[in-house]
């Protein structure tokens, strides 16, 4: 009897552990189909943006939209509506929480000359050209709140590219106010705000 | 053509070039016109990239308040605020102090027509107690009704606000932060002034509970 009951016993605990270490494999599994393109680290790798640090809120509704095709740029058709299409609520959820927390670092790849003018156009805007401060929506230290992204420490490159979408005509299901904002900034301009933001912390 | 000729004859020369200055003044002055609407169009787009697209109001990192059926009186009074230094908001002087007076009265007038629902996101458990406070006051703290100034539908007269559908943290930031932000200019004093008092004595709860009540109104 005590043998049967220490063999149950014994049952159990090997069925617990299973199954705690194979909940733990799928979650790694799906940050690891994440990590191929975004990084090891999800620090960002060539088109792929950072995700560490980012809003999970932003990760969230963007995977959504990515699900949804509202976000419609080239790269997010060709990579990221296939990576969407299959992620339940719950595993959108849950990557963007993990991702979130992770530490990140600043890519500082930008123009080292620009940053001046960009922390200017940044922090106050150009009234005169009717361009907004981003810092009113995007925060002090571009760290974003809620769904409003994190831009600080992102890469120059993506930076530059998404600017450059919202005044083409992508994405404009997000609604207002970033096609009109970024619509009406110059290439200069844009190349100015990149440059800044790449090397915040 | 015998018309024409004959038009050309009997009229007399300085006539004519009186005729063709007359059109010229008044294609120059269509000119003005269509360029002011084109200059107030952009600006009125420019204030809703954050103030939002019906100017219903915004949460961004900072709360970005409602301008929609804004008193006009109010609007005027706020821009000239920041220009003066009365009001302190590094972000709104840098906005106002390029615009011009007409510039300032247009926009006003375009803001106080328009008309959209509130944006909401207030909890409301705290609006009961918001529209006690709003509606009666605190007699115990010896705090008026804010109905007798902004009045029973909280919509405001003259320089003093309308307050129906104002965002939740944006009312609360105010009421918290009055003394610091308004009425900062000794050498022009303000009708910020009025406010102080009730400002001061409101408690963060009440402040909640009125800033909620107020964000629901239509």
């Amino acid at each position: 009897m005590m043998k049967h009951f220490r063999f149950a016993t014994a049952i159990v605990a090997f069925i617990c552990l299973a199954a705690t270490s194979s909940a733990g494999r799928a979650e790694s599994l799906a940050v690891r189909n994440c990590t191929w393109c975004h990084g090891g680290g999800a620090q960002g790798y060539l088109p792929a943006p950072r995700l560490a640090g980012q809003r999970a809120e932003y990760i969230w509704h963007q995977l959504l939209e990515f699900g949804r095709h509202t976000r419609d740029n080239p790269f997010s058709k060709m990579y990221m509506w296939p990576a969407a299409a299959n992620l339940s609520p719950k595993t959108a959820h849950d990557l963007a929480t993990y991702f979130s927390a992770l530490p990140a670092k600043a890519a500082n790849d930008g123009e080292t000359a620009l940053i001046a003018q960009g922390r200017a156009i940044y922090q106050q805007g150009m009234p005169d050209s009717n361009i907004v401060a981003c810092v009113v929506c995007h925060g002090p230290a571009a760290e974003g709140v809620r769904e409003i992204p994190r831009l600080g420490g992102l890469e120059y490159s993506y930076l530059k590219r998404r600017l450059e979408q919202w005044g083409q005509g992508y994405n404009v299901a997000a609604g207002p106010p970033m096609p009109h904002i970024a619509g009406n900034l110059s290439p200069g301009d844009v190349e100015a705000i990149a440059s800044y933001l790449s090397f915040l912390k | 053509m015998i018309l024409v000729r004959d038009w050309r004859r009997r009229t007399p020369k300085g006539l004519g070039l009186q005729t063709t200055i007359v059109a010229a003044v008044f294609v120059i002055a269509g000119h003005a016109n269509a360029m002011e609407t084109t200059a107030l169009q952009a600006k009125i787009g420019y204030c809703q990239d954050c103030h939002g697209s019906s100017a219903q109001g915004y949460r961004g990192y900072l709360p970005i308040p409602r301008l929609a059926g804004q008193q006009t009186g109010y609007i005027e009074n706020q821009l000239r605020a920041f220009i003066e230094h009365r009001r302190t908001n590094n972000i709104m002087f840098n906005v106002a102090h390029t615009l011009s007076p007409a510039m300032i009265s247009a926009l006003a007038a375009h803001f106080r027509d328009l008309n959209p629902p509130p944006i909401g996101g207030a909890p409301r458990e705290l609006v009961a107690a918001g529209e006690k406070i709003f509606q009666d006051g605190v007699p115990d703290a010896n705090i008026a009704a804010c109905a007798a100034c902004h009045g029973p539908q909280a919509s405001g007269t003259g320089q003093i606000p309308r307050l129906a559908g104002q965002l939740y943290p944006y009312v609360i930031k105010e009421l918290m932060n009055w003394g610091k932000e308004r009425g900062q200019n000794p050498t022009v004093p303000d009708t910020s002034a009025i406010m102080s008092p009730v400002a001061h004595s409101l408690s963060r709860s009440q402040i909640e509970a009125v800033a909620a009540y107020v964000s629901y109104l239509k």
